[in-house]
Formats: structure tokens, sequence, C-alpha cells
């Protein structure tokens, strides 16, 4: 039983850890008012780029970089058309989802079946031999260790630096920002490029530490979680360690529930975290509430000076 | 005069232009090319081995990533409409859209896999991949320690469910005290998912894993926690567990896609419903890998021959489901039908299809 237990939360960290990534960034991006749903095509970007570099050159932190630096540079793309261009950030969103799903598929193709270095766990000295959270917690690879530093380090930034709250008022309110000399085209570009380092970052740590290898397609769907686990997580990054952990444990519990015969239908437990997002979305939608809560006013909304709104 | 001449020679010229035309085929594919298991094994076993046996008399275009369901249909049209005379269907989603190709185009061959559905000018194939996986059951029921095995698959269908059924036959034939713990994904293609549900199996106990999935995540798990794998559609997935692939049951389709186009040029080709075996070389076991005993290589080598002779049937009775109720009386065989509906577990499957 004692391992069953040590497994399932082991498990739901492994799981969550993508996740996690992918839905600190969105946060950064949709702090400062841009929504970017191309998370999966920058995390497909991100876990080809990582695994052919490991492939080639067999250094892992290099190839931990370049995902890094590929998912940037895909959400540049998003940046531009969507703040500068002022096109629909769901459909340029949505174009970068299926550019990520063509381009890592076709570049991809020769890097089938092939093996490459990967992160191996890496037990921290004292806390690792802790009984129970030893195990779950600090015998893991770096990259989930780099997802517990990334979660205080993020909200200590948006809640109390200047900067945080700067990249606060920029989805706030950019009148008022743009008044007050931030300057909002900056910011924007500025963050939703960080969110796409972290998609990629998701990526790098799905084909370079949970399955490493790669094969078209492999995050299969845990972009578009991370899009909901925003709003579950109502663009905090605390809450978002908490959900993402929580989901990933959910796609683990599922199958600890099959062998131990809990009569609960699996396709009941995949759908908890979005039965959880609908609620919080229908929570969220009254504006009261939607400050409450703190979901930016001006997600989704371009910027231009001259078309106040 | 010279027109009749230049008749006649218009008649050879469209003669021989007929001869030398080469027969038009194509393959829609449901995922790519290189995917190491079902879309490759068409490729393989399809493009690749027709282009070698005909040569230039056919000509073949593949199309991969076609979504199941209704976008399939206008890629059949556009194919139908291009002169392809022969179009196969890989993946059963694509059922309802060939029939309805079929109907428009009468002139053209289709040949849809995993389906049901002939018509005169559509017909079917697929195969008896029960024969390898009960062969790949023997392997893992010898070499358990702890009578636990771990069965991580796809979705309830009959094609998983007679799979699963034949691997628990092949294992309690020689351990009668082994079970076999299924775990569902719901998915075909996901490596972080069927890599939990592997993880998970490991930590009940189980010591060998056999799986109905696409990805080799399942082998890439029992080789960091030190257990035995099954692999299935492809022998490369060997590759991802030195110190724990077994075998893996794959799909030969040359065997079928060979003398299926060989008929098509021959002007003998019928609307059958082709349902091969290890006899004709559809279905196969790979080679064992060299951690399976000699012992248990070479029983597993006669039952193959019993197999291919006619000799023996995995699904002769007496078989019994979980509940213990004979479904099949002694010295019966389940019938095809019987086999390509099947929605019950054989004794000694722990876990449940849900209705």
């Amino acid at each position: 039983m004692n391992d069953i237990v040590i497994s399932t939360f082991a498990g739901a960290i492994r799981a969550g850890t993508p996740l996690l990534f992918a839905t600190l960034g969105e946060i950064l991006a949709e702090r400062s008012g841009v929504l970017n749903l191309g998370l999966e095509g920058m995390m497909l970007m991100g876990a080809f780029t990582g695994f052919s570099i490991s492939y080639i050159t067999g250094n892992l932190w290099l190839a931990v970089l370049a995902a890094i630096l590929v998912g940037g540079l895909m959400a540049s793309l998003h940046a531009f058309m969507s703040i500068t261009l002022r096109i629909n950030q769901v459909v340029s969103g949505l174009a970068l989802v299926f550019l990520g799903q063509g381009l890592s598929g076709f570049w991809g193709n020769a890097y089938v079946g092939m093996q490459a270095n990967s992160f191996q766990n890496l037990k921290i000295p004292l806390l690792g031999d802790i009984p129970y959270i030893g195990p779950i917690v600090f015998n893991r690879d770096i990259l989930v260790y780099i997802g517990y530093i990334s979660v205080p380090v993020i909200w200590w930034f948006l809640y109390k630096t200047t900067a945080g709250m700067n990249l606060r008022a920029v989805g706030e309110a950019p009148d008022a920002a743009d008044a007050r000399g931030i300057n909002v085209i900056l910011t924007r570009y500025l963050y939703t490029i960080i969110g796409g380092f972290f998609s990629g970052l998701a990526g790098a740590y799905i084909s370079l530490a949970y399955t490493p290898m790669w094969v078209q397609n492999m995050t299969a769907g845990r972009g578009w979680i991370a899009v909901a686990l925003v709003i579950f997580a109502i663009w905090d990054p605390v809450i978002a360690l908490i959900g993402a952990y929580a989901f990933g444990g959910i796609s683990v519990l599922q199958f600890s529930f099959q062998i131990l015969q809990v009569p609960i239908p699996v396709n009941i437990m995949n759908m908890f975290p979005y039965i959880f997002t609908v609620f919080v979305m229908l929570f969220a939608s009254s504006n009261r509430i939607k400050k409450l809560f703190g979901a930016p006013s001006a997600l989704g909304v371009p910027y231009s000076r001259e078309e106040k709104t | 005069m010279k027109s009749k001449f230049l008749f006649v020679l218009l008649l050879v010229g469209i003669f021989t232009l007929s001869l030398a035309a080469p027969l038009k085929i194509a393959f829609i594919f449901v995922g790519p090319i290189n995917d190491n298991g079902w879309t490759q094994a068409h490729y393989d076993g399809g493009v690749l081995a027709i282009q070698k046996a005909f040569g230039n008399q056919v000509q073949i275009k593949y199309i991969e990533n076609v979504p199941e369901g209704s976008q399939s249909l206008s890629v059949l049209r556009a194919l139908a409409s291009q002169g392809y005379k022969l179009i196969y269907a890989t993946s059963f989603g694509y059922m309802d859209q060939v029939i309805q190709a079929a109907k428009e185009f009468p002139n053209t061959i289709f040949e849809m896999c995993s389906g049901y559905a002939t018509s005169t000018n559509l017909g079917e194939y697929f195969g008896a991949m029960e024969e390898a996986r009960y062969l790949s059951g023997l392997i893992a029921g010898s070499m358990t320690k702890t009578n636990k095995i771990g069965y991580v698959a796809a979705y309830p269908t009959p094609e998983v469910v007679r799979g699963i059924d034949a691997f628990t036959l092949g294992v309690r034939s020689v351990n009668p005290y082994a079970t076999v713990q299924v775990v569902w994904t719901y998915t075909w293609y996901d490596p972080p998912t069927e890599k939990e549900a592997a993880l998970s199996l490991i930590n009940a106990g189980c010591d060998v894993l056999a799986q109905h999935q696409d990805s080799p995540a399942t082998i890439q798990a029992a080789e960091e926690k030190g257990v035995y794998a099954i692999g299935y559609d492809s022998p490369n997935m060997g590759q991802f567990g030195p110190h724990s692939y077994l075998t893996a049951p794959i799909w030969n389709w040359a065997a079928f896609y060979v003398p299926n186009v060989k008929s098509v040029l021959d002007g003998t080709w019928k609307p059958t419903f082709y349902y091969g075996n290890m006899a004709d070389g559809l279905v196969e076991l790979a080679p064992m890998s060299n951690l399976v005993p000699p012992q248990v290589q070479k029983l597993v080598n006669a039952m193959e021959n019993e197999i291919k002779s006619g000799n023996f049937d995995p699904f002769e009775g007496p078989i019994y489901d979980q509940s213990g109720k004979l479904m099949i009386p002694a010295g019966q065989r389940a019938t095809l039908d019987q086999l390509l509906s099947i929605q019950w577990f054989v004794q000694g499957v722990i876990g449940s299809i849900k209705k």
C-alpha cells in the first residue's frame, strides 16, 4: 500500500510537471493581456527541438536551452501577429498549434525510434531520505526541481516587484499603464515570449525526461489542458502548482483505481479537471467576481493608442 | 489513305499506351509512415512491397495523417476522380466513408482494413493477430515470477479484447496460477499516458507487461523498472528495452497486399473478406530476444508450427469467461463471427469491459 501511495504522488508530480511549466508561462502571457492558445504547438516544437539537439550533440543542457528558445521564437510569432498586427488572438494561437504540429512532425521524421541522452533522477542529500516525502519530492530529475523553484520565483515577481506590478497593470488597464509611462507593446512582447520559453521547456521535459523519445504529437493535448489550468488557477502561480499536480495526479490515479477496482469510471475521472475549469469560468463570468478572482481585464484585447476603447 | 494510316497508328498508340499504363494505386493512412507502428507496417508491407514486386506496372500514391470520419470522404473522392483504380483504406474509422465512395465510384476497387462491409467493388482485409498474441502469452506465462502479468490496452474494442483473451489463454496454458491485469488508457497513442499505465501495473507487482498501444512507452517503463515487456506492431520497439524486450506480435501486410494487387492486375480480383493468419504469413511473432530462455523458445516454435498446420487454435474449447461460464465447449473452436464481435474476457483476466 505504501508503494502505491508513494508511486501515485510521485506520478502526480511527474505528470504534472509539463502542465506546470506550460501553465506558468501562459499565466505570464495572459497577465500581460495576451491570450496564447498555441501552447500545444510550442510544446511540440520544444519536445522535438530538445530531443533532436540531445541526439545530435549529446548535451542535455544545450538541448533544453534550444527547446526554450524555439518556444520563445514561436511565441514571438504570435506576439507579432496579435500585438503588432492586432490579429484575433484566438486565430493566431490556433495557427501556432497547427504550425507546431506540422513542423515538428515534418522535421521530426528522422528522429522517430532514435535514442538520446535523457535526464536521470537526482536525489537531494538528507531531504531525499525523509520517509514518504523524500522519494516523492526530493528524488526527481532536475527539471522537476526547476518546476518547484519557478513557482515562488514567479509569485514573488508578480506580487512583490515593480516589474511584476507593471506586468499586471498592462493586463488590467493598458491605458493607465501607458499613461504612467509603461511601454505596453514591449511588455506584452516580452511576457508572451517568456510564456513561449516555458512551453518549450514543458515540451523538453516530455521528450527528455518523462518519456525520452520523439514521436509525432507526443504531447497529446497537454497544451490544451494547460490552457484550462490557467483559468483553474485563476492566474495565480501557487494555485497553478496545486492544479497541475492535481491534474497530473488524476491521470495517474485512473490506473491505480482500475487496478484496485474502485468503481469510478475512467471517463468520469478524466472529466474532473474540466468540470472544475467550467465551474471557475461560470463564476468568473460576472465582472465583480472576475475582479475578485484576478482575471486580467484586458485579456485578449489588442492595445492601440489611437483606438482607445 | 494517309488518314487511314494515321488512324491505325493512333490505334496502335492507344493500345501500347494502355498496355504500358501502370495500375494507379492509392493508400490512405491514419498516421505518419514512420510511426514505428500500425501505419509503418502498412507502408512497409504495402507501398514498399508492392513497388518492389510490380515495379513500373504500378504507380503508387499514399496520403498520411488522414483523419478518420467524414473528412476522409473528400480524400477518397479526390483519389478516385484522379484515376486511382485501387484504393486501400487502412483504418477502421474510414469504413462509412469507404462504403459511400465505393457507391459513387463503381469502377474503382476499394479495400478496407479491419472493417466488415463488402460490396461489388469493396473488399475487406484483416488478420488473426490472436495467434501471435497467444504465442507471446506462452512466453509471458513462462517468465513471470510474481504470477502477475500486466496488459496496457487502448480501447475495449473486439480487436483488443480478442488479443487480451488469446494472450491470457497462452499465459494460462503454461502457468495456470498467473493472472493478466488489464488497464485501459482510452488512447491509441499518448506516450506519457501509456507510460503511467505501465508504471501503475509494475507498482501493482506485474513483472511482465504486454501492450496494445502504438508507442514504445510501455517498454521504456519496463526497462526503467527492470521488468520484462512484449511490444506490438513493430520489432523496432525492442531498441527501447535492451534488458526488457522479449518479442512482439507483428503484422506482415505484404502477405496480403502483393497477391491482392496481382489479382487486380490479372483481372481476377473479387470482393472478399480476407482474414489472414500465421500460416499465410500475415501475422508473425517478431524474433524472440535472447532474454527468452532456450526451452521457452523451443516451446513457442513448436506451438507456432501447430498453429500454422491448423492442428491447434488458441480459441479451442473448453474456454470459460471470467465468471466461470463455459463460452466455447470442448472440441469446438470459436467461429470468425464470434471472434470479430468478442466482448468478454477469459478466465485469468483481471479487469472489466465497460459497457
